[in-house]
């Protein structure tokens, strides 16, 4: 598909903001939803709304179908072994504190080590932090290297009988620099110690294999991928799933439940207590669709990206923060000399720019370059050439209105 | 001096002029760089305005039964802003200011069209402003 028909799928595009076009580049705070996201998510609340897994009537049953389906092409889509090892969320924060409870609670006692990397979303900090305190153990951090990279040397330094599992991101917010995940899992299981991957921005633009990452855990949103909000995913080995305990009790996740003694269901469903998002996990089969469709833009979307990077690191004013030439994302995060994060986002939010501002949820690694806050624009494949040159040429104009 | 009446109906005035949001934020910025200096030793904590992504340092100050105000920010549009709580309220009375309602922030749309943080410390900014007002009573 062109980029024309792919645009005319998603409505938000077209509409205005003070009057003006609509430029989103907020797109790793959360994606834009597309035509046949938004007829799944209705067909569902039409005409198949109905509990799934319990009553034995038709529309339950189709409900049952749509559900379980989706956790078929989720499986497929990162190529896990079986659909059992999907177990569906409220999104990456809600994956990342399954883990942190229940594996934490099968394996991570009194002075045992987490090790979080620097560049770390404060959803794959908190939940691990909270787990410290609840247990004793204790946090290490992975510092990224003087060009922002995470250097798996750094990482083999910090490895050792207490550490008992790594936590990174496949790629980070804010930095969009793409993380060795695959030579990451290596190197720790060498060591055996299991790596969670916060794939929340990885899914969006890489390819991703958990069988070829070998990565244990790995967590993303559906409403980053164009799913309807609210739905999440987190992969997880079997050998982990078998051990973990069930992290939320309640419905549908247990086998036999008596007063003396509960036993609990298999995984994935051990891990989904109580009535799921029956209405809006099936979305991520039409958004999966959609996402794989959008990789025939990949020479636009190259070339997008190249045009902002050039744009950005060829203006003196401009501190662009993650300016790696080989893999990055299409996120940008910089700071304007001169001019706050917040003023511009506000004026640029004027001349109909959507970006973000501010610390993205990522104090730490705001903390370590030393800034208060960024700006930050982050590009989809159906963003244009044409709207990468109007966001450049409004950057300049906001920055002149504000240092002149 | 103006009344306050009449200084809150200058900047409604004056934020009528612009039919454009960017040009009244043209103006905030204008406003924003044209605050009065403030003396960088009272960039203190206990000066320091909570609810903005920015930093916001408000300092009042009475003389003659008035109350005079100064501030200082990161942010240019957050001194815009401030300016124009300045304008209108520095030099009035502490019974004016308490009694005051600063629904004309209201009517110029200003509040619909910041960033939620930027409303928070908008509200912030009204708040301590009235509390200096409720102290010297
Ligand atoms: C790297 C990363 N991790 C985690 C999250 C949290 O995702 P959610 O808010 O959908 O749970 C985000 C979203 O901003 C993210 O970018």
């Amino acid at each position: 598909m062109e980029i024309k028909e792919i645009r005319n799928e998603f409505p938000q595009l077209s509409r205005t903001v003070y009057g003006k076009p609509l430029v989103y580049l907020d797109n790793a705070a959360t994606a834009l939803k597309p035509r046949s996201v938004m007829a799944c998510y209705e067909h569902l609340a039409a005409e198949v709304s109905s509990n799934i897994h319990r009553s034995v009537h038709r529309v339950s049953n189709e409900a049952t179908a749509e559900f379980e389906n989706a956790r078929k092409r989720v499986a497929e889509f990162l190529n896990a072994p079986s659909e059992r090892n999907i177990v569906f969320t409220s999104g990456t924060t809600d994956s990342i504190n399954l883990i942190a409870s229940s594996y934490g609670q099968a394996f991570i006692g009194r002075g045992d080590e987490i090790v979080i990397s620097e560049q770390e979303h404060h959803s794959d900090i908190v939940p691990w932090q909270m787990l410290a305190e609840r247990t004793g153990a204790v946090i290490k951090v992975w510092k990224l290297e003087d060009d922002l990279r995470l250097g798996p040397s750094s990482l083999e330094k910090l490895l050792g009988p207490k550490t008992k599992i790594v936590c990174v991101s496949h790629a980070s917010n804010v930095l969009g620099i793409v993380t060795p995940i695959k030579e990451i899992c290596a190197l720790c299981h060498r060591h055996n110690i299991p790596v969670c991957v916060d794939g929340a921005q990885g899914i969006v633009h890489c390819k991703v294999d958990v069988q070829d990452l070998d990565c244990d855990f790995y967590s993303f949103s559906g409403h980053k991928i164009y799913a309807a909000t609210g739905t999440g995913v987190m992969y997880a080995k079997a050998k982990w799933l078998e051990q973990m305990p069930p992290y939320r009790g309640g419905g549908e996740m247990i086998a036999d439940v008596t007063w003396e003694r509960t036993t609990y269901a298999d995984y994935p469903f051990k891990f989904e207590a109580g009535t799921p998002n029956i209405t809006s996990v099936p979305t991520l089969v039409p958004a999966i669709e959609m996402l794989e469709q959008m990789r025939s833009l990949e020479e636009s979307s190259a070339a997008v990206a190249s045009y902002v990077l050039d744009a950005l690191q060829s203006d003196k004013r401009i501190t662009l923060y993650g300016d790696s030439s080989s893999e990055k994302l299409p996120i940008f995060s910089f700071a304007v000399k001169g001019a706050h994060q917040e003023d511009l986002a506000l004026v640029l939010d004027k001349m109909g720019v959507a970006l973000r501002s501010g610390e993205m949820c990522a104090a730490p690694l705001m903390h370590r370059l030393r800034v208060t806050g960024l700006l930050r624009a982050s590009f989809a494949p159906y963003n244009t050439i044409e709207e990468a040159r109007y966001f450049v040429e409004c950057l300049g104009k906001a920055i002149e209105m504000l240092t002149i | 001096m103006n009344t306050l009446e009449e200084a809150k109906q200058a900047v409604i005035d004056d934020f009528s002029l612009y039919d454009e949001w960017l040009d009244k934020y043209e103006y905030l910025i204008e406003l924003g760089k044209g605050l009065e200096p403030f003396d960088q030793a009272d960039k203190t904590d206990d000066k320091l305005i909570k609810g903005c992504q920015s930093r916001l340092w408000l300092k009042c100050e009475k003389k003659d039964g008035r109350l005079y105000f100064t501030a200082d920010s990161d942010a240019i549009i957050t001194k815009g802003i401030i300016s124009l709580l300045i304008g209108v309220y520095s030099g009035r009375t502490p019974e004016e200011i308490a009694g005051d309602d600063f629904s004309f922030i209201v009517t110029i749309g200003l509040k619909d069209n910041l960033s939620p943080t930027r409303a928070n410390g908008l509200a912030s900014m009204i708040e301590t402003i009235k509390c200096f007002a409720q102290d010297e009573r």
